[in-house]
């Protein structure tokens, strides 16, 4: 087929299932090198929850010892910052599509032969991925506010922040299929993500609160997370009854408790809904 | 490879809102051919690209790419096609063959293949060593060149290049042009491209001229230039319009002001120049002859030089953008 035999003819396969699962590795690698080249954002990005933990939740134990029954506010909010530190970074994650729209890259992808889905699919598990590789840095961190290193809580912890990064991701990614300039894309995901972090219960526990707080409490997504990882680091600590009825209520709807299960699952299916938001936006996109 | 045409369009259109930026355009591209498209910004080469690229929807028309028509069969267009944009596509945060790497796994290029064909494409632009280097460290020219190797990662059978050679040193340019001719001749690959510099066209085998979104002429640079039929002669003059219509009147010649010099078209120039200046009767400063060029080509169906043309094609091209910005926010 080919003249002098100097030329390496290659051929582009016939689209399958198989070449959209290689187009999502194709993605998920590229946000991974990324990660690995860029390690000021992993320095950066730490910044953020350990001061929450440490300089936050140091400075208010003094106040607030009387009415955590003995357990140290560090370790309180400690589920709370490993839920929040996972978002900033998924953000971020998320953020690299405005990126790669302005330097063109995204056109590269775009034009590619295969499906806009597994582009979408693959940014969204890079992300989630990134963020839960940095989330193991603060679940090393454990022994330094009192929680005991388990190996089936690290490994749940894990999972929880993978899923909450590729819900945060997926977000982010529905967001920026919309909003083309890093300055409001950023500026939208702050005015979103910092009210949802104030309002989840990662700082305070969700019994007794006012009505407005408590309504706003439930609608917020990240509640979800919050209390299931709550849940598996408090499981850890040996707390009275009282104690943990005090710190750690769980969620309710109408005075129904609402089981970790039901939790999670709210979780990925908002996920998931945000994904096919996603998706359906970069398809109509020309 | 068979004889079929590589691309065949047939009345394609695509309007933005109300501006009709391509005007039902027709015309074949045969296989191995380079094939040029020219006319100032704004007269719709880009937005004809796109559609072919299957990244935009033609508003009318149909067109076909490597045998397989630009909406019904998108993917398998996409399969046989390289792409290289006038804007920079490249990941600079990777190096060079982390960015090809990156391209022939999005096309599934057989894993085998991969190193010797990149060792291949990098090669020929001359990017071979500095493969390892990180994109952002990258000149300009470099970035573009390796744009082509990228663009040639996976063999396509029809590589569409949209201005390659726009904002870049004469140097850059004319090695840019030696890859193209190499390629014509160790590949079976067909080169679509468009341009705005006269001077480039001439490389191409056919060149269609566009202008406000129509084909205002398509053939080879020379038939076109024969075409004229005619010498252009350029005088400086201290009253351009007296002039005019002087040589209107005297002549019946029809000239214009163009790059602010009087211009027209004779049969034999040479011959012509000792009739103007015992016969004009007006002063001149100055006076050229040239043979024909593709920008005359492109003034005898336009009725205006490419700059000047490009002026006016800046406005249309903000409109449409501004068009496709209100389009947007639905």
């Amino acid at each position: 087929m080919e003249g002098a035999g100097a030329v390496v003819g290659v051929q582009v396969p016939a689209r399958s299932a198989r070449s959209e699962l290689r187009a999502i590795k194709v993605v998920w690698r590229r946000e991974l090198i990324r990660f690995a080249n860029d390690r000021m954002r992993i320095v950066t990005s730490l910044v953020q929850p350990l001061l929450f933990l440490f300089v936050l939740g140091s400075g208010l134990q003094q106040l607030s010892a009387a009415s955590t029954h003995g357990v140290n506010l560090k370790t309180f909010i400690y589920p709370g910052i490993l839920c929040i530190s996972v978002m900033f970074i998924a953000m971020f994650s998320a953020a690299s599509i405005v990126w790669d729209r302005e330097f063109g890259f995204l056109r590269e992808m775009m034009v590619a032969p295969v499906r806009r889905s597994s582009i979408v699919v693959g940014k969204c598990l890079g992300g989630a991925t990134v963020a839960s590789l940095q989330g193991v840095i603060l679940i090393a961190l454990a022994g330094a506010v009192d929680v005991p290193y388990d190996v089936p809580m690290m490994l749940g912890i894990f999972g929880l922040q993978l899923l909450l990064a590729f819900s945060i991701t997926a977000f982010g990614v529905m967001v920026a299929a919309r909003v083309t300039q890093m300055q409001s894309f950023m500026g939208l995901m702050q005015m979103v993500i910092m009210p949802m972090f104030f309002l989840s219960g990662a700082l305070f526990p969700v019994t007794d609160l006012p009505g407005w707080l408590a309504f706003l409490n439930r609608i917020d997504p990240l509640t979800y997370a919050v209390s299931p990882m709550r849940t598996l680091v408090f499981g850890q600590l040996g707390l009275s009854a009282e104690a943990e009825a005090a710190l750690n209520p769980g969620i309710t709807w109408f005075g129904w408790t609402v089981p970790i299960a039901l939790e999670i699952l709210t979780v990925a299916v908002l996920g998931l809904i945000m994904l096919g938001i996603a998706i359906w936006e970069f398809n109509a996109g020309e | 490879m068979s004889a079929e045409a590589a691309i065949e369009v047939r009345g394609l259109s695509k309007s933005f809102g109300e501006v009709e930026a391509v005007r039902g355009v027709s015309f074949e591209v045969a296989a191995g051919e380079v094939f040029g498209f020219l006319g100032p910004n704004g007269a719709g080469k880009t937005t004809t690209i796109n559609m072919l690229c299957t990244l935009a929807r033609p508003s009318a028309g149909s067109a076909s790419v490597a045998g397989h028509d630009v909406v019904a069969e998108r993917d398998e267009v996409r399969r046989h096609i390289g792409l290289v944009f006038q804007d920079p596509t490249l990941d600079g945060y990777l190096s060079a063959e982390q960015n090809l790497r990156l391209h022939a796994e999005l096309y599934g290029v057989e894993r085998s293949l991969v190193a010797p064909r990149m060792r291949q494409v990098l090669e020929m632009v001359g990017l071979w060593e500095r493969r390892g280097a990180q994109v952002l460290t990258f000149s300009g020219g470099m970035r573009r060149r390796l744009e082509i190797a990228r663009g040639l990662m996976h063999s396509p059978r029809v590589l569409f290049l949209d201005e390659p050679t726009i904002g870049l040193d004469p140097q850059t340019r004319s090695s840019i042009w030696g890859y193209i001719r190499e390629l014509q001749q160790s590949e079976a690959i067909t080169i679509f491209m468009t341009t705005h510099y006269m001077d480039e066209a001439e490389f191409c085998g056919r060149i269609a001229i566009m202008d406000h979104g129509e084909i205002v002429a398509l053939d080879t640079p020379e038939a076109l230039k024969e075409g004229v039929g005619a010498d252009r002669i350029r005088i400086e003059t201290d009253d351009d319009g007296a002039t005019i219509e002087a040589i209107g009147e005297r002549f019946g010649l029809e000239a214009q002001v163009s790059e602010g010099a009087v211009s027209f078209a004779v049969a034999d120039g040479a011959e012509f120049v000792p009739r103007l200046f015992a016969e004009l009767g007006l002063p001149i400063r100055s006076v050229s002859v040239a043979r024909p060029t593709l920008d005359d080509v492109f003034m005898s169906f336009t009725g205006s030089t490419i700059r000047d043309a490009e002026e006016s094609g800046d406005k249309l091209r903000n409109r449409i953008a501004a068009q496709m910005m209100g389009g947007v926010r639905r």
